[in-house]
Protein backbone atom coordinates (compact mmCIF):
# COMPACT_ATOMS: atom_id res chain seq x y z
CA UNK A 1 0.00 0.00 0.00
CA UNK A 2 1.06 3.60 -0.89
CA UNK A 3 1.64 5.41 2.42
CA UNK A 4 2.34 8.36 1.19
CA UNK A 5 -0.93 8.40 -0.64
CA UNK A 6 -2.82 7.15 1.97
CA UNK A 7 -1.56 9.44 4.33
CA UNK A 8 -2.56 12.21 1.51
CA UNK A 9 -6.48 11.36 2.27
CA UNK A 10 -6.06 11.30 5.76
CA UNK A 11 -4.57 14.84 6.04
CA UNK A 12 -7.73 15.44 3.90
CA UNK A 13 -10.22 14.02 5.71
CA UNK A 14 -9.43 14.76 9.01
CA UNK A 15 -8.27 18.39 8.34
CA UNK A 16 -11.95 19.26 6.69
CA UNK A 17 -13.68 18.09 9.96
CA UNK A 18 -11.41 20.04 12.39
CA UNK A 19 -11.75 23.66 10.42
CA UNK A 20 -15.73 22.96 10.29
CA UNK A 21 -16.14 21.50 13.40
CA UNK A 22 -14.48 24.88 14.57
CA UNK A 23 -16.57 27.11 12.37
CA UNK A 24 -19.67 24.94 13.33
CA UNK A 25 -18.58 25.69 17.19
CA UNK A 26 -19.19 29.64 16.68
CA UNK A 27 -22.60 29.28 16.37
CA UNK A 28 -22.48 28.47 20.05
CA UNK A 29 -24.38 31.12 21.49
CA UNK A 30 -25.74 32.56 18.35
CA UNK A 31 -28.25 29.87 16.56
CA UNK A 32 -31.29 31.69 15.51
CA UNK A 33 -33.01 29.20 18.26
CA UNK A 34 -32.24 27.28 20.77
CA UNK A 35 -31.95 24.05 19.12
CA UNK A 36 -30.10 24.87 16.25
CA UNK A 37 -27.43 26.34 18.62
CA UNK A 38 -27.29 23.36 20.04
CA UNK A 39 -27.65 21.38 16.58
CA UNK A 40 -24.50 23.14 15.52
CA UNK A 41 -22.44 22.96 18.74
CA UNK A 42 -23.45 19.27 18.39
CA UNK A 43 -22.13 18.25 15.30
CA UNK A 44 -19.04 20.65 15.82
CA UNK A 45 -18.16 18.43 18.71
CA UNK A 46 -19.21 15.24 16.70
CA UNK A 47 -16.81 16.69 14.14
CA UNK A 48 -13.85 17.56 16.61
CA UNK A 49 -13.76 13.79 17.55
CA UNK A 50 -13.97 12.52 13.86
CA UNK A 51 -10.72 14.57 13.59
CA UNK A 52 -9.24 12.51 16.18
CA UNK A 53 -9.79 9.17 15.04
CA UNK A 54 -7.93 10.52 12.05
CA UNK A 55 -5.16 12.35 13.40
CA UNK A 56 -4.76 9.27 15.24
CA UNK A 57 -4.76 7.21 12.18
CA UNK A 58 -2.19 9.24 11.31
CA UNK A 59 0.11 9.18 14.22
CA UNK A 60 -0.31 5.29 14.23
CA UNK A 61 1.59 5.92 11.02
CA UNK A 62 3.89 7.73 12.16
CA UNK A 63 3.06 11.44 11.58
CA UNK A 64 2.97 13.61 15.13
CA UNK A 65 0.45 13.31 18.40
CA UNK A 66 -3.26 14.43 16.98
CA UNK A 67 -2.96 17.76 19.01
CA UNK A 68 0.45 18.83 17.61
CA UNK A 69 -0.86 17.91 14.44
CA UNK A 70 -4.10 20.14 14.81
CA UNK A 71 -2.77 23.05 16.94
CA UNK A 72 0.92 23.37 15.29
CA UNK A 73 0.71 23.88 11.90
CA UNK A 74 0.13 26.96 9.91
CA UNK A 75 -2.20 27.31 6.76
CA UNK A 76 -0.35 26.23 4.16
CA UNK A 77 0.16 23.26 5.74
CA UNK A 78 -3.57 22.10 5.91
CA UNK A 79 -5.03 20.33 3.55
CA UNK A 80 -8.73 21.10 3.81
CA UNK A 81 -10.31 22.48 1.28
CA UNK A 82 -11.38 26.43 1.07
CA UNK A 83 -15.31 25.66 1.59
CA UNK A 84 -14.89 24.61 5.32
CA UNK A 85 -12.86 27.67 6.31
CA UNK A 86 -15.04 30.38 4.97
CA UNK A 87 -16.24 32.84 7.94
CA UNK A 88 -20.00 31.33 9.00
CA UNK A 89 -22.04 34.32 7.21
CA UNK A 90 -25.45 34.28 8.07
CA UNK A 91 -27.44 31.14 9.02
CA UNK A 92 -28.34 30.64 5.08
CA UNK A 93 -24.88 30.53 4.07
CA UNK A 94 -24.34 27.97 7.31
CA UNK A 95 -27.32 26.08 6.37
CA UNK A 96 -26.22 25.34 2.52
CA UNK A 97 -22.55 24.68 3.53
CA UNK A 98 -23.61 21.87 5.87
CA UNK A 99 -26.01 20.96 3.73
CA UNK A 100 -23.16 20.23 0.93
CA UNK A 101 -20.78 19.28 2.84
CA UNK A 102 -22.21 16.57 4.92
CA UNK A 103 -24.07 14.69 1.84
CA UNK A 104 -20.33 14.62 0.41
CA UNK A 105 -18.66 13.04 4.16
CA UNK A 106 -21.79 11.01 4.65
CA UNK A 107 -21.31 9.37 1.27
CA UNK A 108 -17.41 9.24 1.73
CA UNK A 109 -17.39 7.68 4.89
CA UNK A 110 -19.73 5.08 3.54
CA UNK A 111 -17.16 4.47 0.51
CA UNK A 112 -14.16 4.21 2.93
CA UNK A 113 -16.28 1.92 5.01
CA UNK A 114 -15.23 -0.97 2.44
CA UNK A 115 -11.96 0.54 2.27
CA UNK A 116 -8.91 -2.09 1.35
CA UNK A 117 -7.27 -0.29 4.97
CA UNK A 118 -9.10 -1.87 7.45
CA UNK A 119 -7.95 0.36 10.64
CA UNK A 120 -9.91 3.63 7.57
CA UNK A 121 -12.59 1.19 7.21
CA UNK A 122 -13.28 0.88 10.88
CA UNK A 123 -13.33 4.53 11.50
CA UNK A 124 -15.33 4.83 8.46
CA UNK A 125 -18.03 2.48 9.76
CA UNK A 126 -18.17 4.32 13.34
CA UNK A 127 -18.39 8.02 11.54
CA UNK A 128 -21.08 7.25 9.25
CA UNK A 129 -23.58 6.07 11.73
CA UNK A 130 -23.40 9.73 13.16
CA UNK A 131 -23.07 11.80 9.99
CA UNK A 132 -26.31 10.77 9.05
CA UNK A 133 -28.20 12.95 11.83
CA UNK A 134 -26.01 15.49 10.27
CA UNK A 135 -27.71 14.81 7.18
CA UNK A 136 -31.19 14.30 8.64
CA UNK A 137 -30.48 17.66 10.22
CA UNK A 138 -29.41 20.22 7.07
CA UNK A 139 -32.60 17.93 4.91
CA UNK A 140 -35.42 19.12 7.44
CA UNK A 141 -34.38 22.42 7.27
CA UNK A 142 -33.43 22.74 3.65
CA UNK A 143 -36.59 21.54 3.12
CA UNK A 144 -38.34 23.50 5.44
CA UNK A 145 -37.07 26.76 4.54
CA UNK A 146 -37.00 26.20 1.32
CA UNK A 147 -40.59 25.82 0.69
CA UNK A 148 -41.40 28.89 3.21
CA UNK A 149 -41.86 32.35 2.28
CA UNK A 150 -40.26 34.10 -0.68
CA UNK A 151 -37.41 35.75 1.83
CA UNK A 152 -36.47 32.55 2.75
CA UNK A 153 -36.21 31.18 -0.49
CA UNK A 154 -34.64 33.88 -2.09
CA UNK A 155 -31.80 33.70 0.51
CA UNK A 156 -30.82 29.72 0.75
CA UNK A 157 -30.82 30.30 -3.38
CA UNK A 158 -28.32 32.99 -3.10
CA UNK A 159 -26.54 31.01 -0.48
CA UNK A 160 -26.48 27.62 -2.57
CA UNK A 161 -25.35 29.11 -5.62
CA UNK A 162 -22.89 31.39 -4.12
CA UNK A 163 -21.59 28.30 -2.00
CA UNK A 164 -21.61 25.23 -4.91
CA UNK A 165 -18.00 26.61 -6.80
CA UNK A 166 -16.34 26.03 -3.15
CA UNK A 167 -18.27 23.08 -2.65
CA UNK A 168 -16.95 21.29 -6.07
CA UNK A 169 -13.46 21.92 -4.21
CA UNK A 170 -14.36 19.26 -2.09
CA UNK A 171 -13.46 16.86 -5.16
CA UNK A 172 -10.60 18.21 -6.01
CA UNK A 173 -8.40 15.69 -6.78
CA UNK A 174 -4.13 15.64 -5.77
CA UNK A 175 -1.48 13.52 -7.34
CA UNK A 176 -1.94 10.54 -5.13
CA UNK A 177 -5.72 10.17 -6.72
CA UNK A 178 -4.58 7.49 -9.06
CA UNK A 179 -2.47 5.56 -6.07
CA UNK A 180 -5.29 5.71 -3.95
CA UNK A 181 -7.78 3.83 -6.32
CA UNK A 182 -5.38 1.73 -7.58
CA UNK A 183 -5.08 0.31 -3.73
CA UNK A 184 -8.58 -0.04 -3.17
CA UNK A 185 -8.22 2.58 -0.15
CA UNK A 186 -10.72 4.67 -1.70
CA UNK A 187 -13.01 4.68 -4.93
CA UNK A 188 -11.98 8.22 -6.03
CA UNK A 189 -13.63 11.53 -6.49
CA UNK A 190 -15.62 11.39 -9.70
CA UNK A 191 -17.40 8.04 -8.02
CA UNK A 192 -18.01 10.81 -4.76
CA UNK A 193 -19.13 13.45 -6.50
CA UNK A 194 -21.49 11.57 -8.72
CA UNK A 195 -23.42 9.58 -5.77
CA UNK A 196 -23.21 13.46 -4.23
CA UNK A 197 -24.98 15.27 -6.95
CA UNK A 198 -27.80 13.02 -6.93
CA UNK A 199 -27.98 12.31 -3.03
CA UNK A 200 -28.04 16.55 -3.18
CA UNK A 201 -30.89 16.83 -5.98
CA UNK A 202 -33.13 14.63 -4.53
CA UNK A 203 -33.78 16.69 -1.46
CA UNK A 204 -33.31 19.70 -3.75
CA UNK A 205 -35.80 18.68 -5.68
CA UNK A 206 -38.53 18.45 -3.21
CA UNK A 207 -37.89 22.52 -2.34
CA UNK A 208 -38.49 25.65 -4.62
CA UNK A 209 -34.41 25.72 -4.43
CA UNK A 210 -32.59 25.23 -8.12
CA UNK A 211 -29.64 23.29 -8.14
CA UNK A 212 -27.84 25.59 -11.47
CA UNK A 213 -26.02 23.81 -14.01
CA UNK A 214 -22.71 22.39 -12.48
CA UNK A 215 -21.57 22.09 -15.92
CA UNK A 216 -21.77 26.28 -15.50
CA UNK A 217 -20.10 26.58 -12.29
CA UNK A 218 -16.16 26.89 -11.87
CA UNK A 219 -14.39 24.74 -8.73
CA UNK A 220 -12.53 26.40 -6.22
CA UNK A 221 -9.74 24.25 -5.78
CA UNK A 222 -6.06 24.96 -4.10
CA UNK A 223 -7.68 24.20 -0.44
CA UNK A 224 -6.15 20.50 -0.87
CA UNK A 225 -2.90 21.86 -2.10
CA UNK A 226 -1.99 24.08 0.84
CA UNK A 227 -3.53 26.95 -1.20
CA UNK A 228 -6.13 28.92 0.81
CA UNK A 229 -8.00 32.07 1.58
CA UNK A 230 -7.36 34.64 3.97
CA UNK A 231 -9.70 33.62 6.30
CA UNK A 232 -8.07 30.23 7.97
CA UNK A 233 -4.73 31.99 9.24
CA UNK A 234 -6.60 34.15 11.64
CA UNK A 235 -8.88 30.55 12.49
CA UNK A 236 -5.73 28.64 12.96
CA UNK A 237 -4.32 31.05 15.58
CA UNK A 238 -7.45 31.72 17.57
CA UNK A 239 -8.04 27.56 17.78
CA UNK A 240 -4.39 27.28 19.09
CA UNK A 241 -4.02 30.12 20.82
CA UNK A 242 -4.34 28.63 24.24
CA UNK A 243 -2.39 25.18 23.56
CA UNK A 244 0.68 27.54 21.51
CA UNK A 245 1.15 29.52 25.10
CA UNK A 246 2.61 26.24 26.53
CA UNK A 247 2.53 23.22 24.23
CA UNK A 248 3.83 21.08 26.77
CA UNK A 249 1.52 21.01 29.46
CA UNK A 250 -0.31 18.22 30.36
CA UNK A 251 -4.23 18.54 29.58
CA UNK B 1 3.32 -18.69 43.43
CA UNK B 2 3.00 -21.82 41.13
CA UNK B 3 0.20 -22.58 38.68
CA UNK B 4 -2.50 -23.62 40.75
CA UNK B 5 -2.49 -20.76 43.31
CA UNK B 6 -2.47 -18.52 40.53
CA UNK B 7 -5.62 -19.67 38.97
CA UNK B 8 -7.08 -20.35 42.03
CA UNK B 9 -6.59 -16.46 43.16
CA UNK B 10 -7.21 -14.84 39.14
CA UNK B 11 -11.49 -13.50 38.85
CA UNK B 12 -12.98 -14.83 36.17
CA UNK B 13 -14.78 -13.09 32.88
CA UNK B 14 -18.28 -13.38 34.86
CA UNK B 15 -16.76 -12.12 37.92
CA UNK B 16 -14.89 -9.13 36.18
CA UNK B 17 -18.37 -8.29 34.52
CA UNK B 18 -20.24 -8.62 37.73
CA UNK B 19 -17.80 -6.03 39.30
CA UNK B 20 -18.13 -3.42 36.21
CA UNK B 21 -21.70 -3.62 36.57
CA UNK B 22 -21.53 -0.45 39.12
CA UNK B 23 -19.34 1.46 36.32
CA UNK B 24 -22.25 4.00 34.83
CA UNK B 25 -22.27 6.35 32.36
CA UNK B 26 -21.23 9.43 34.49
CA UNK B 27 -24.37 11.32 32.57
CA UNK B 28 -26.80 8.52 32.78
CA UNK B 29 -26.33 7.26 36.17
CA UNK B 30 -28.82 4.62 35.91
CA UNK B 31 -27.52 2.75 33.43
CA UNK B 32 -24.11 0.66 33.21
CA UNK B 33 -21.63 0.43 30.74
CA UNK B 34 -22.01 -3.45 30.44
CA UNK B 35 -25.95 -3.03 30.28
CA UNK B 36 -25.48 0.05 27.43
CA UNK B 37 -22.91 -2.35 25.45
CA UNK B 38 -19.82 0.03 25.98
CA UNK B 39 -17.66 -2.83 27.30
CA UNK B 40 -17.85 -5.15 24.64
CA UNK B 41 -15.34 -8.06 26.50
CA UNK B 42 -13.11 -8.75 29.15
CA UNK B 43 -10.43 -11.43 28.73
CA UNK B 44 -8.44 -12.82 31.48
CA UNK B 45 -5.25 -14.43 29.68
CA UNK B 46 -3.38 -17.72 31.65
CA UNK B 47 -1.16 -15.60 33.31
CA UNK B 48 -4.24 -13.62 34.90
CA UNK B 49 -2.89 -10.61 32.51
CA UNK B 50 -7.07 -9.09 32.16
CA UNK B 51 -7.72 -6.95 29.00
CA UNK B 52 -11.02 -5.16 29.15
CA UNK B 53 -12.19 -3.76 25.50
CA UNK B 54 -14.56 -0.55 25.34
CA UNK B 55 -16.18 1.36 22.34
CA UNK B 56 -17.32 4.40 22.28
CA UNK B 57 -21.04 5.64 21.77
CA UNK B 58 -20.34 8.56 19.88
CA UNK B 59 -16.78 9.29 18.99
CA UNK B 60 -16.70 12.80 19.91
CA UNK B 61 -17.87 11.50 23.23
CA UNK B 62 -16.25 13.59 26.18
CA UNK B 63 -17.08 10.68 28.58
CA UNK B 64 -15.02 8.34 27.81
CA UNK B 65 -11.74 8.99 29.34
CA UNK B 66 -13.95 9.32 32.78
CA UNK B 67 -15.24 5.97 32.37
CA UNK B 68 -11.88 4.21 31.23
CA UNK B 69 -10.88 5.77 34.30
CA UNK B 70 -13.81 4.57 36.50
CA UNK B 71 -13.37 1.09 34.81
CA UNK B 72 -9.53 0.98 36.14
CA UNK B 73 -10.17 2.25 39.34
CA UNK B 74 -12.43 -0.91 39.94
CA UNK B 75 -10.59 -3.42 38.38
CA UNK B 76 -7.66 -1.68 40.75
CA UNK B 77 -10.35 -1.95 43.93
CA UNK B 78 -10.68 -5.71 43.24
CA UNK B 79 -6.80 -6.03 43.50
CA UNK B 80 -6.41 -6.92 39.89
CA UNK B 81 -3.18 -5.21 39.07
CA UNK B 82 -2.05 -6.15 35.82
CA UNK B 83 -4.47 -5.45 33.09
CA UNK B 84 -5.13 -2.98 30.13
CA UNK B 85 -8.15 -1.01 28.93
CA UNK B 86 -8.72 -0.52 25.11
CA UNK B 87 -10.90 1.89 23.35
CA UNK B 88 -11.34 -0.22 20.42
CA UNK B 89 -13.35 0.77 17.36
CA UNK B 90 -13.38 -3.23 15.67
CA UNK B 91 -17.21 -3.36 15.76
CA UNK B 92 -18.89 0.63 15.71
CA UNK B 93 -21.42 0.60 18.75
CA UNK B 94 -25.27 -0.30 17.83
CA UNK B 95 -27.76 0.91 19.98
CA UNK B 96 -29.38 -2.46 19.28
CA UNK B 97 -26.73 -3.44 21.91
CA UNK B 98 -28.49 -1.82 24.91
CA UNK B 99 -29.80 -4.55 26.92
CA UNK B 100 -33.38 -5.04 28.55
CA UNK B 101 -32.00 -4.06 31.69
CA UNK B 102 -30.26 -1.06 30.15
CA UNK B 103 -34.02 -0.19 28.39
CA UNK B 104 -35.61 -0.13 31.75
CA UNK B 105 -32.25 2.23 33.53
CA UNK B 106 -33.29 4.63 30.57
CA UNK B 107 -36.74 4.98 31.45
CA UNK B 108 -35.59 4.95 34.57
CA UNK B 109 -33.65 8.37 34.32
CA UNK B 110 -36.48 9.14 31.80
CA UNK B 111 -34.92 8.86 28.25
CA UNK B 112 -36.38 6.97 25.75
CA UNK B 113 -34.58 3.73 24.87
CA UNK B 114 -33.42 3.92 21.04
CA UNK B 115 -35.74 1.55 18.94
CA UNK B 116 -34.00 -1.83 17.97
CA UNK B 117 -33.52 -1.51 14.00
CA UNK B 118 -32.42 -4.33 11.71
CA UNK B 119 -28.90 -2.60 11.11
CA UNK B 120 -30.35 -0.06 9.26
CA UNK B 121 -31.24 3.16 10.61
CA UNK B 122 -33.36 4.57 8.03
CA UNK B 123 -35.91 8.14 8.68
CA UNK B 124 -38.55 6.64 10.13
CA UNK B 125 -36.20 4.40 13.10
CA UNK B 126 -34.66 7.78 13.64
CA UNK B 127 -38.13 9.75 14.10
CA UNK B 128 -39.62 6.95 15.84
CA UNK B 129 -39.98 7.46 19.89
CA UNK B 130 -42.09 6.28 22.41
CA UNK B 131 -42.52 8.96 25.56
CA UNK B 132 -40.76 8.00 28.87
CA UNK B 133 -43.79 9.56 30.81
CA UNK B 134 -46.78 8.48 29.33
CA UNK B 135 -45.06 5.27 26.81
CA UNK B 136 -47.54 7.12 24.03
CA UNK B 137 -46.18 6.71 20.06
CA UNK B 138 -48.06 10.00 18.95
CA UNK B 139 -44.41 11.89 19.37
CA UNK B 140 -42.70 14.33 17.20
CA UNK B 141 -38.99 14.21 16.51
CA UNK B 142 -37.80 17.91 17.19
CA UNK B 143 -34.09 17.95 16.65
CA UNK B 144 -31.71 15.08 16.77
CA UNK B 145 -29.47 16.89 18.81
CA UNK B 146 -29.32 17.15 22.60
CA UNK B 147 -28.21 18.09 25.88
CA UNK B 148 -25.82 15.42 24.34
CA UNK B 149 -24.48 13.48 21.84
CA UNK B 150 -25.92 10.32 22.40
CA UNK B 151 -29.49 12.08 23.14
CA UNK B 152 -32.12 13.99 20.80
CA UNK B 153 -35.38 15.89 21.46
CA UNK B 154 -38.84 14.87 20.80
CA UNK B 155 -41.88 15.97 21.55
CA UNK B 156 -44.99 14.14 23.17
CA UNK B 157 -48.80 14.96 21.65
CA UNK B 158 -50.43 13.57 24.04
CA UNK B 159 -48.60 14.40 27.08
CA UNK B 160 -47.96 17.84 25.67
CA UNK B 161 -44.21 17.32 27.19
CA UNK B 162 -40.83 17.37 25.12
CA UNK B 163 -38.95 14.48 26.50
CA UNK B 164 -34.97 12.96 25.61
CA UNK B 165 -34.44 10.30 23.72
CA UNK B 166 -30.86 7.89 23.72
CA UNK B 167 -30.36 7.93 19.77
CA UNK B 168 -30.41 5.06 17.54
CA UNK B 169 -27.33 4.14 15.69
Amino acid sequence: MNTTALKDLLYRLADDQLILGHRNSEWNGLGPILEEDIAFSSMAQDKLGHSLQLYTLLHNLGEAEPDTVAFTRNAPQFHCTQLVELPIGDYAFSLIRHFLYDHAELLRFQLLATSSYEPLAQVARKLKGELKYHVLHANTWVKQLGTSTEEAIEMLQTALNETLPYALGLFEKTEHEEAIIADGIFPGEDELKAQWLESISKVLAQTNLELPDLSTVAPVYGGRHGEHTEHLQPLLDEMAEVFRLDPTADW
Amino acid sequence: MNQSQHSLSAPDKATILTWLEVVTDPEIPTVSLVDLGVIRDVRVADDGYVTVRMTPTFSGCPAMDYMRRDVERVLREHGVERFAVEMSLEEAWSSNWVTERGRAALKAHRLSPPPVHQGIVDLDILEYAECPNCGSRNTTLRSPFGPTLCRALHYCNDCRQGFEQFKPV
